[in-house]
C-alpha cells in the first residue's frame, strides 16, 4: 500500500504500518529545547515528574539562541543553570550563545536527517523536513515527557501533497512560494496535517527549509521533501524511505504554478494576508531585518549582498542582518558577502533568532515599519502592537534597504 | 455560572501571551498577570475562575509556547471552544488539562454573557438555547480526569491508550 512521507516515517518507528487519523506512541529520536523553554521543561522534568535524569542525553538537544546573548540578569541566570543541566546530564548536543538559530543548527549538525522524528520545543521544528526528517514543535510538557520516557504520542496527520510546477521567475524564491500558498491555503489551510513537497528536486537545501520552515504558518504539524538532487548527496535517505507514489492517500492536492509566481509581501497582522509586492502600494520602512530560521543562511545573505554590492541602503533605514548560524557567518565572512552587507549599511547581529520575536537585538518601537524576511508579523510581535511587520524574500529586503519603501528586486542585478 | 468572553478569528499565541512576557523574562510565578495583555487589559483583571472563551476558526495559532495556554489555566479559565485550533495550542491545552471543544457555533455567543457549563453532561445552557458538546475521545478524557498529561504518565507510567509496559 502506498504511504505518505510521514505514514512511512510513523510506520517505521512505530514498528507498524499505520495509516493518518491513528493516534499512536513512538521513541522520538532527538528531542531539542531553546533557552526560553527549556527551564520550564527541567522544572517539569524534576517537579512534576519525579525524575532527576533524562532517559537518554544523546536524544537530547539543548540550544541557546533565543535570547542570545542574554539581555537581561535573570535570563543570564537561566541560562547558566541550562549549563549545568547539560553538564551533570551529560548532554553532548548542547549548543551555547552564537552556535546559532536551533533549526538551522540541528540540520548542520546532522541531528535532523532523513526519517528521523525530531520535536522541538519551538513551532518552526517543521523545518527538519528540509531534509527529510518528520519535524515538529511541541509544548515544554511533551518535550519534558520526552527526555523522561523517550516517547511521544502522534495523531498520525494526513497530507495535502503540493506539486510545484515549472520554474522560478527572477528575483522570486522559495519564500515567495511559501507565501504565495499561505496566501493561497490560509493559517489554517493545513492544520494537523502535513504538507509534503513535491517537484522540487532543483531545489537547494536553503529552499526547502524556508518551505517546510514556514508550513506551520499554515497550520502544518509538518512540512516535508523527499531528499533529491544535491539535498540527497548530503543526506541520503534510508533504504526504508521512499518517493511518495501520487497515489498514495492524500488528503488534497495544491498545485504552484512558479511561472505565475511574482515577489510576495505578506501584509500585518497575518502571514496569510498575502499581495503581490507590485500591488501593495508605497510602504516606507524603518527597518529591514534579514535573518532568522526562515532567511537566515548563506545563500539568503548572497541573494541580498548580489542587489546591495556598490551601494548603500537608504538613509533612515536600519538595516540589520542577523545570520542563522556562527558557520553561515564564517562562510560569508571568508567568501566576501558579508564585506558587502556591511559596505552597504548592514548592522550585523550575532547568530540566533535577532529581532524575530521581539525581545532583544532590535525591538521595534509604536508607529515603526518593518520589512522581515522572518516569518511572523503578528501585532506586537517584534516589540510595541502599533509596529508594524511586513514578511517578504531577502531579495525583497535588500530592495527595501535601498529604497527605503517596500520594494521589487531589480532583476537585472539579481543573480538568482 | 461562567462569562463568556469572545474573540476573533486567528487569535495568535502573541495576543494570548506575548512573548516579552514570557516567563523566561518576566518570572514563571507572573504568568496570570498577562494573558491578553494587549488585545483585552481587562481580561487579567477581570476574569473569574471557570469563565469560558469563545473564539473563531484557529485559535491559538503561532508559536509552541505552552505558557500561552499555562496563563489561561493559571486564572482558572474553565473551557475553550472555537470552530478549530492551532495544532501546537490544542495539544498544550489538552497536555495541561484545559477542556477544550471544537464547535462550530461560537459565533452565537454573546461577549459578557453568562452561561453554565456541564461538563459531565456535555451541555452549555444559555438564556438562548442548550448548545450540545462534542463528546471528547477516551485518550482526551483520560487526560482531563488526570489532570493533565504529565501527571496521567506520573500516574500510570505509560501514555492513554499505550500497553502497559514492562
Amino acid at each position: 500500500m502506498a504511504q505518505t512521507l510521514v505514514e512511512q516515517i510513523i510506520s517505521h518507528a512505530a514498528g507498524r504500518p499505520v495509516r493518518a487519523g491513528e493516534l499512536v506512541v513512538v521513541p522520538v529520536d532527538l528531542a531539542m529545547a531553546v533557552d526560553s523553554i527549556a527551564p520550564s521543561i527541567i522544572r517539569i522534568l524534576r517537579e512534576d515528574l519525579g525524575k532527576e535524569r533524562v532517559m537518554d542525553p544523546d536524544r537530547v538537544a539543548i540550544v541557546i539562541d533565543h535570547v542570545a546573548p542574554p539581555s537581561t540578569v535573570a535570563v543570564a541566570e537561566a541560562q547558566a543553570a541550562l549549563r549545568r543541566f547539560a553538564a551533570e546530564q551529560g548532554i553532548r548536543h548542547f549548543f551555547d550563545v552564537g552556535r546559532g538559530v536551533c533549526h538551522q543548527v540541528l540540520v548542520e549538525e546532522r541531528l535532523a536527517a532523513p526519517g528521523r522524528i525530531v520535536v522541538g520545543s519551538d513551532s518552526h521544528s517543521t523545518s527538519y523536513g528540509a531534509v527529510g526528517a518528520l519535524g515538529t514543535g511541541m509544548g515544554a510538557s511533551d518535550v519534558a515527557l520526552i527526555w523522561a520516557t523517550g516517547r511521544t504520542w502522534l495523531r498520525v496527520p494526513e497530507t495535502i501533497r503540493v506539486e510545484v510546477q515549472g520554474r522560478f521567475r527572477p528575483g522570486v524564491g522559495a519564500k515567495d512560494l511559501a507565501l504565495w500558498l499561505a496566501g493561497r491555503i490560509g493559517a489554517d489551510g493545513a492544520a494537523y496535517q502535513a504538507l509534503e513537497f513535491h517537484g522540487v528536486e532543483a531545489f537547494s537545501l536553503a529552499q526547502r527549509f524556508t518551505l517546510c520552515n514556514l508550513a506551520v504558518e499554515m497550520g502544518a504539524k509538518v512540512g516535508i521533501t523527499f531528499p533529491s538532487g544535491e539535498v540527497a548527496d548530503q543526506f541520503p535517505p534510508p533504504d526504508w524511505l521512499h518517493l511518495p507514489a501520487e497515489d498514495a492517500p492524500y488528503a488534497r492536492r495544491v498545485v504552484c504554478p512558479l511561472d505565475d509566481i511574482g515577489p510576495q509581501i505578506a501584509v500585518p497582522p497575518h502571514v496569510d494576508q498575502v499581495v503581490d509586492l507590485e500591488a501593495l502600494g508605497r510602504v516606507p520602512v524603518d527597518v529591514v531585518f534579514l535573518g532568522s530560521c526562515t532567511n537566515g543562511r548563506l545563500e539568503d545573505l548572497r541573494t541580498a549582498a548580489a542587489i546591495l554590492r556598490g551601494r548603500r541602503v537608504a538613509r533612515g533605514v536600519r538595516f540589520l542582518v542577523c545570520p542563522a548560524s556562527h558557520r553561515v557567518l564564517e562562510a560569508a565572512a571568508a567568501e566576501g558577502t558579508l564585506q558587502v552587507l556591511l559596505e552597504a549599511g548592514a548592522v550585523l547581529l550575532p547568530p540566533g533568532c535577532g529581532p524575530c520575536l521581539g525581545r532583544h537585538l532590535g525591538v521595534l518601537g509604536p508607529g515603526e515599519v518593518c520589512l522581515s524576511t522572518a516569518n511572523r508579523n503578528f501585532r506586537g510581535r517584534m516589540g510595541s502592537p502599533e509596529a508594524r511587520i511586513y514578511l517578504g524574500s531577502p531579495a525583497v529586503a535588500a530592495a527595501t534597504a535601498l529604497a527605503g519603501t517596500i520594494a521589487a528586486p531589480d532583476i537585472s542585478l539579481d543573480e538568482a | 455560572m461562567a462569562r463568556v468572553w469572545t474573540f476573533g478569528s486567528n487569535v495568535d499565541t502573541d495576543q494570548i501571551l506575548p512573548g516579552r512576557f514570557a516567563p523566561y523574562l518576566v518570572g514563571e510565578e507572573n504568568l496570570g498577570k498577562y494573558p491578553f495583555c494587549e488585545l483585552r487589559p481587562e481580561f487579567a483583571r477581570e476574569v473569574r475562575p471557570g469563565d469560558l472563551i469563545a473564539a473563531g476558526a484557529n485559535f491559538g495559532c503561532g508559536s509552541s509556547r505552552e505558557y500561552a495556554p499555562l496563563a489561561l489555566k493559571r486564572v482558572g479559565v474553565g473551557a475553550i471552544l472555537a470552530p478549530s485550533f492551532a495544532r501546537i495550542f490544542y495539544r498544550n491545552a489538552l497536555n495541561l488539562g484545559i477542556p477544550l471543544f471544537e464547535v462550530p457555533w461560537t459565533g452565537e455567543l454573546c461577549d459578557g454573557e453568562v452561561v453554565t457549563l456541564d461538563l459531565a453532561r456535555g451541555l452549555l445552557l444559555t438564556d438562548h438555547g442548550v448548545y450540545r458538546l462534542p463528546e471528547p475521545p477516551a485518550f482526551v478524557r483520560a487526560i482531563w480526569e488526570a489532570g493533565g498529561l504529565v501527571a496521567y504518565v506520573r500516574r500510570h507510567g505509560r501514555f492513554p491508550g499505550e500497553e502497559a509496559r514492562p
